[in-house]
């Protein structure tokens, strides 16, 4: 893929890209006089690109860990929806390497609602992770 | 419109390629190749037709091979209906990276064993993020992404066989010739049925027709042995495996009657070994 700057007749360069709600903006800048321009892919075109394990900009494949592609979109069995998780919670959770995360989620928010507990905290999280003995999660 | 009045066109512009996805592919092939550089042999254990009995097949070839003093490692690339923890007793494990790449899990029998069932929560069906509710669209791409990274982000280390039990169909052998030029051969299951012998026939022809070496054949469920008698009652009519040797001109490496002996499986074990040693 390449970006050109018509009135100056320059390949313009990568400047950042941007994700969320399903979708990626990248933005291009001309080097000879610094406009810049911003590709919005709509949901199809981000899955499309993410499908295949790629990113538009260029990518390492280390900088995200093992399985990206599996740990991105394989549902895990998702969560049940009454435990609600606090922020530090949460942060906790985001330490977990990504391909596993959704799989911990769940079996964090399934010892939580058997135990009628209705919010995960960190203290939960290291209690249930002593119970089922999941060192390391 | 540009300078010289029309627009240029992609090759036309010397710069590099901003993205490089090309480059980016090659990138995740070349992965694959790295993290298998330690393994003699991969395997496909393929069938054109379902039920036949793979994984099964996989698990005690793997045990066998294991136990004639073999490093070996299965992949379960079933990601839809992933069985061979169960078979190879394989508990799900607590998974650990180490190195940028995940640990496999390590069997009673010293197999270490991959599989998506270690991904999803117990009892769950595999299902894929998507837009819109389109999973349809983009199943098949990110089951084959999926094995991709099944290939280049697990710690196989050094093995002599890595077992890759396959789901049904022709589709993902074909991934998997992509992802390993290198790939030893497969083994193709059958059961002794003419519906077997069809669909078989479909993915033996097929991997002929790709290059991939065929290795042989095992005949599995071909009947059951009776406990008191020791007489061999057939499971299904029909002679799926001799038919197929001939028509491919490759041998039967075992016959495999339902819950075999532990020399059949050895046996088996012998004769996949002896058919990689010797090309």
């Amino acid at each position: 893929m390449k970006f050109v700057c018509l009135p100056c007749d320059s390949q313009m360069t990568f400047d950042e890209r941007a994700v969320g709600e399903g979708t990626f903006t990248a933005s291009f800048r001309c080097p000879s006089c610094g406009r810049g321009v911003a590709m919005l892919a709509n949901p199809w075109e981000t899955q499309m690109v993410s499908s295949l394990g790629v990113k538009i900009g260029g990518s390492t494949l280390d900088a995200d860990g093992p399985m990206p592609v599996t740990g991105a979109f394989l549902d895990a069995g998702g969560a049940p929806g009454r435990v609600r998780w606090t922020a530090d919670a949460l942060g906790r959770l985001d330490r977990v390497p990504s391909f596993v995360r959704g799989m911990v989620k769940r079996i964090y928010a399934e010892w939580a609602h058997d135990r009628a507990i209705e919010e995960i905290t960190p203290a939960v999280m290291d209690e249930a992770r002593t119970d089922l003995g999941l060192e390391g999660m | 419109m540009g300078p010289s009045g029309r627009l240029p066109t992609y090759r036309e512009i010397a710069g590099p390629d901003l993205s490089g996805i090309g480059a980016q592919v090659a990138a995740q092939h070349a992965r694959v190749t790295a993290r298998l550089a330690g393994v003699r042999y991969v395997v496909a254990v393929a069938s054109g037709k379902g039920g036949v009995g793979k994984s099964f097949v996989t698990a005690r070839l793997g045990e066998a091979l294991a136990a004639a003093g073999l490093t070996v490692g299965i992949l379960d690339a079933d990601v839809n209906g992933p069985t061979i923890p169960r078979l190879t007793g394989a508990a799900r494990p607590v998974l650990r990276v180490a190195g940028g790449v995940v640990e496999p899990f390590v069997t009673a029998a010293g197999v270490r064993v991959f599989s998506a069932e270690f991904l999803v929560a117990p009892g769950e069906p595999v299902r894929w993020h998507a837009p819109q509710g389109d999973a349809f669209v983009w199943r098949g791409t990110l089951e084959a992404q999926a094995l991709r990274e099944m290939l280049s982000d697990v710690a196989w280390g050094v093995l002599d066989v890595l077992l890759v039990d396959l789901p049904p169909g022709p589709g993902r052998l074909e991934d998997l010739s992509d992802l390993v030029p290198g790939l030893a051969g497969v083994l193709a299951v059958t059961i002794p049925s003419g519906e077997a012998l069809d669909a078989v026939r479909r993915a033996l022809a097929l991997s002929r027709e790709r290059g991939t070496r065929l290795l042989g054949i095992v005949e599995n469920l071909t009947g059951h042995r009776c406990p008191s008698c020791g007489h061999e009652h057939a499971a299904f009519p029909g002679d799926a495996g001799a038919q197929l040797s001939a028509e491919f001109a490759v041998p039967i490496l075992g016959r495999l009657p339902i819950d075999p002996p532990e020399q059949v499986v050895r046996d088996l074990g012998r004769a996949v070994w002896a058919r990689l040693e010797h090309p």
